[in-house]
């Protein structure tokens, strides 16, 4: 026997989830459920037990996120200290957000959206600078840009919860109440979605197209607010005021920002697939990654979506059971929503039973994303009924 | 005869196919889409005014008003559910046996024929290689079956079975809450409905006069309606709304509305809906004390009571009748809210029908600086006024002045159908605060021997002035101020704008026009003079006299079309309000809630979970070695599966054979 005999054991032995755990794998469990304990201690008295519920099991989902993927660790840990930082410098008093420098060009929520909006708008040019270029710094730039904007974002949300308080204790409640608030949402939920894809698959050059459909939700964004005054912080009707809204309203949004991942994907697969068949050696053929990534990117973020978007629309029909009385009533957005939803079981249907592949699909996932965005945005711009609580 | 499949079969076929469970649910997704473009339950009435009778009729017939109960939207519906349940059914077998059989009698030469598959020559006699074979799948959690025969032992093994259960779970996972929706749906009214013995009422009538044919017993199986129950009262019936009409469905209790409250934020929005509820039930032995508010509903008995809406309950209001003509006496009026009276004291008969009253009405105003901004001007009565023939006018009157641009007024809203926005009338307040001096102007200006003295005062100082003196232009003067004073009195600037389109040719008209204004705004000016000395005033009239009078006269010009002989003012109120109750028995909903989590297990098995299969075929050689083939396949994921297989073929190789063992340490990734 040459083949030392602890080498053997160690092929066998796979490793426990728990040895494969580093030390600061460690630490980040420590350090989410200290928080957690915090959180606990100075809040539970402003909580009812749906919200210790879900505060209990929000800590090990973070921890397994974590641990899951690397990166979120860091992430969390900056846009924690970042809000923070903007929760200390405001003390007691919103009228600094105009006053204190630090909140003024930076953590008042509507700065650091600002520095979202532009970063992302930032990113998105350099992902395409360096893909034409082919200069693999560029691009690693552009990841950089792209996670600070992430940070910003996520901490100019957590801000604005804290500023709804400071307003006026009756105002307080979690920023996914509006459509200005989850357009936000969406542009942080699509832009970690895309990075968590570009660390798995070690390829930038997606950086561009997914990042043209967050700038364009941007370009919304800031037109909503500037135009509408939208960004004001207005108190709950009294129908969102449940726990439900926590989430329900993040778990929607998994969904439509990972469609609207798949769709952008399955642009860049089209791109791809004409410049193979019309120019093989040329810049779409060589530069983009290969079909065969593109097209298990794009599943695996239309499986994701609806895994998220199935678990929301029951959520969101428990939810309306508690406050409408019926869980299933037919109205414009939950008919919407169902539409959405059969479109992806179509479509994976085709690609499982049938084994659809290629260029139909891609067009179809590209379809997905107007009705997902008519389901998102026209019905709350054209169409009325209970849900109207984001209008334009 | 053999090769052509039986009826049954074809059927089966077809029902189970993949196309027909793609073209339905493209199918009903499309058919969806109708219900949220045209809005669903309105009136029939405003269906029939927005697209004529043709066109209604035919959308009535397709049941377009409410297509999610529509015969031909059910059936499609049904039909996939019958689709996925033969798909369910024809697959079950196959996903058994797929999950049952280890496929232990697999044919080397099919291993060696598939995609993943590696082959080595081990040093390690066979008996070994298969001890560490079984070993290494066991710690990567694979189940396996092993099987020795023709000189060669086969370990087939497997894991991640439970992506079938996925497909499994999914599908009858829709079925239950199809099921649990059916359990909850009106499908039985519909039944009733065809076999005539139910008909919805759609006469505004109270429910104790709706007959047996639209009444439904406290036992039925499942509802979901609305009541609204004023303060202080009680009910046990509910209405289920059902296309043009109502369905008066009992409810085995008695719902009492104790109090109700809103609660406003800081800004004037909303911020709560309560109500004290009581339960009066004689199972209990004491009436159930509970307050719902929205998001918090009550359930007792297995019914739901939620806090759904609210609005006006019958409040007291004291209306106070100012006429505006002298012909009518002013009147007080102690009405309610939902209440009809009759006023008979003008010569026409008019009918007040009062419809509602609001203690806060939040409006677009604009603040001193023009910006526009959303403000509380307080409580409203809300009335109808009918005349003989039948014809109404739909008022909303404002109890307190409301002030624009630095001027109070009190506001009235006036409109002839619900589809048109309120007109208002702005009468101004004077300076006590009241309306009095517009109502004494008012009739001022109706009497003749009054303005005839004013006009003749104002003539007489004018000429005075001018030192001519002239009995017969001033007589003349005189006729002409009366007669446009009454004129205007009765029928506005368009009465005059009328009479002088009557009396004169058209190039004459605009001086005429110019003449005539000169001399009724004098008149108009002389009986206000002369009313502010009724009231004691005679001082020169300061500014805001003389806005008050600009103010009065565009109200007065506007009296005719206002359509009313009265100004109705809300002097005093007692407000109850009224809770709306939606209140549901839905037994399905727990079905509904099982197969939602069955889905939702299903789809992440079938995601995320991938059913992997491992063979490992061993043979032993002559020299105590052994030949070995590796071989996998994955239902899922072939990119995953494809680095899961070359890691797992470089640890046998690593493993078993000696060659490598140099490279061994550039390990396996
Ligand atoms: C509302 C209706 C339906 C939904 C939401 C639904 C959902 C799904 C999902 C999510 C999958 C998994 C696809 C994947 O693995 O990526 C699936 C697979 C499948 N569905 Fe459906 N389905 C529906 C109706 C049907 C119907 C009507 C049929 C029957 C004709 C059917 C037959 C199948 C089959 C055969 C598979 C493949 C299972 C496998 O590969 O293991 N489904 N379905």
């Amino acid at each position: 026997m040459s083949v030392p005999q602890e080498t053997i054991e160690s092929l066998l032995e796979r490793p426990s989830l728990f040895k494969r755990l580093t030390l600061q794998d460690w630490g980040w469990a420590a350090v989410v459920l200290a928080a957690t304990v915090f959180v606990f201690a100075k809040y539970s008295g402003a909580m009812d037990v749906y919200e210790i519920i879900i505060l209990t099991l929000t800590a090990p989902a973070l921890i397994a996120q974590g641990w899951y993927w690397k990166a979120f660790q860091p992430y969390s840990i900056a846009v924690a200290v970042c809000s923070l930082l903007g929760i200390w410098l405001y003390g007691d008093s919103y009228a600094n957000a105009e006053v204190v420098f630090g909140l003024k060009y930076l953590f008042s929520s509507q700065s650091a959206i600002m520095w979202m909006s532009a970063l992302f708008v930032l990113a998105t040019v350099t992902y395409f600078g360096g893909l034409f270029t082919n200069h693999a710094f560029t691009l690693k730039t552009a990841s950089a840009m792209t996670w600070v904007a992430l940070v910003m974002g996520f901490t100019g949300l957590m801000v604005r919860w804290f500023e709804s308080y400071l307003i006026d204790p009756d105002f307080g409640h979690i920023p996914v109440s509006n459509l200005y608030e989850v357009f936000i949402l969406f542009c942080l939920i699509t832009g970690l979605l895309y990075l968590y894809y570009e660390e798995r698959y070690k390829n930038r050059s997606l950086g561009g197209f997914v990042l043209l459909v967050i700038s364009a939700a941007v370009a919304f964004l800031l037109w909503y607010s500037f135009e509408r005054d939208a960004a004001k912080i207005l108190p709950l009707v009294p129908a969102l005021k449940s726990y439900w809204m926590k989430i329900h309203v993040p778990a929607n949004f998994v969904g439509y920002g990972a469609f609207a991942l798949a769709a952008m994907t399955s642009v860049v697969y089209l791109i791809r697939a004409r410049g193979e068949r019309n120019n093989p050696q040329g810049f779409a053929a060589t530069r983009l990654p290969s079909l065969a990534m593109i097209d298990d990117i794009t599943y695996k973020a239309i499986a994701l979506g609806f895994a998220f978007f199935t678990i929301a629309t029951i959520l969101g029909a428990m939810w309306a059971a508690e406050a409408w009385g019926g869980y299933w009533s037919w109205d414009p957005k939950e008919t919407w929503a169902l539409i959405v939803w059969l479109n992806y079981a179509a479509w994976l249907h085709l690609r499982f039973s049938k084994g659809w592949r290629g260029v139909p699909m891609a067009w179809w996932a590209i379809v997905g994303l107007f009705i997902t965005l008519f389901a998102f945005l026209g019905v709350n711009m054209f169409l009325s009924g209970l849900h109207s609580y984001g209008e334009l | 005869m053999k090769n052509t499949p039986s009826t049954s079969t074809r059927l089966i076929n077809f029902l189970g196919s993949m196309n027909l469970a793609i073209t339905l649910l493209v199918v009903v997704a499309i058919a969806s889409i109708i219900g949220t473009i045209l809005k669903q339950n309105q009136p029939y009435t405003d269906y029939q005014i927005k697209f004529g009778s043709f066109w209604f009729d035919l959308f009535r017939m397709l049941g377009l008003y409410d297509v999610y109960s529509a015969v031909w939207f059910l059936t499609i519906l049904a039909f996939l559910v019958i689709s996925i349940a033969t798909c369910v059914g024809r697959n079950t077998p196959g996903v058994l046996r797929e999950l049952r059989h280890f496929r232990e009698n697999v044919q080397e030469k099919s291993l060696r024929a598939m995609k993943h598959q590696h082959n080595l020559t081990t040093h390690l006699p066979a008996a070994e290689a298969q001890s560490f074979a079984q070993r290494l799948l066991t710690n990567q959690g694979f189940r396996m079956r092993q099987k020795t025969a023709d000189g060669h032992t086969v370990i087939a093994a497997m894991k991640g079975g439970s992506n079938h259960w996925g497909y499994w779970l999914t599908h009858i996972g829709i079925i239950v809450i199809c099921l649990g929706g059916l359990m909850d749906s009106r499908l039985p009214l519909m039944v009733a409905e065809w076999q005539g013995k139910l008909t919805p009422e759609t006469r505004n009538i109270p429910a104790s006069d709706v007959p047996a044919i639209s009444q439904l017993p406290a036992t039925s199986f499942s509802y979901r309606g609305n009541v609204d129950i004023p303060e202080g009262n009680r009910a046990n019936i509910i209405f289920l709304p059902m296309r043009d009409g109502y369905y008066v469905q009992h409810l085995p209790f008695e719902v009492e509305v104790k109090a109700f409250r809103v609660e406003h934020y800081s800004t004037g929005m909303p911020k709560s809906f309560e109500s004290d509820l009581l339960i009066h039930d004689k199972d209990l032995p004491a009436p159930l004390e509970k307050t719902i508010s929205v998001n918090h509903p009550l359930i007792y008995k297995g019914i739901a009571l939620y806090q759904a809406n609210f609005g006006d309950g019958g409040s007291e209001v004291k209306l106070r009748l100012h006429p505006f003509s002298t012909r009518y006496a002013a009147q007080d009026l102690d009405g309610k809210v939902f209440r009809d009276y009759n006023l008979t004291s003008s010569e026409q008969q008019f009918k007040l029908e009062v419809n509602d009253f609001r203690l806060f009405n939040i409006n677009d105003m604009e603040d001193e600086a023009g910006k526009a901004i959303k403000k509380n001007i307080g409580p409203s009565v809300t009335f109808k006024l009918r005349d003989a023939s039948g014809q109404a006018m739909e008022y909303q009157n404002y109890m307190n002045p409301v002030s624009i641009k630095g001027q109070n007024y009190y506001i009235s809203g006036v409109r002839s159908t619900p589809a048109e926005p309120f007109r208002y009338l702005h009468i101004p307040v004077d300076a006590k605060g009241g309306i009095e001096r517009f109502m004494r102007l008012l009739s001022n200006i109706q009497d003749a021997e009054l303005v005839k003295k004013s006009a003749v005062e104002t003539t007489r100082s004018s000429m005075q002035e001018a030192t001519v003196q002239n009995p017969e232009v001033e007589k003349q003067v005189v006729e002409s101020m009366i007669r446009l004073t009454m004129l205007f009195a009765t029928k506005g600037a368009d009465g005059i704008t009328q009479e002088i389109a009557e009396r004169f040719p058209q190039e004459k008209q605009e001086s005429a026009s110019e003449a005539f204004m000169k001399v009724l705004n004098a008149s108009l000016r002389a009986v206000y003079v002369e009313t502010l000395k009724q009231e004691g005033i005679t001082s020169e009239l300061s500014e805001a006299d003389w806005q008050f009078f600009d103010d009065s006269i565009l109200a007065i010009d506007k009296i005719s079309a206002y359509g009313s002989p009265w100004f109705v003012q809300l002097s005093s109120f007692t407000q109850i309000e009224a809770s709306g109750l939606q209140i549901t028995r839905s037994p399905g909903k727990d079905v509904v809630y099982f197969g939602s989590a069955m889905l939702t297990i299903g789809v992440f098995l079938l995601f995320y979970v991938t059913h992997r299969r491992v063979w490992v075929w061993i043979k032993p050689l002559d020299n105590n070695q052994a030949e070995v083939v590796v071989a996998g396949s994955a239902n899922r994921n072939q990119p995953e599966f494809e680095l899961y297989f070359n890691s797992l073929q470089k640890t046998f190789q690593q493993a078993m054979v000696q060659e490598v063992q140099d490279v061994s340490s550039t390990g396996n990734n």
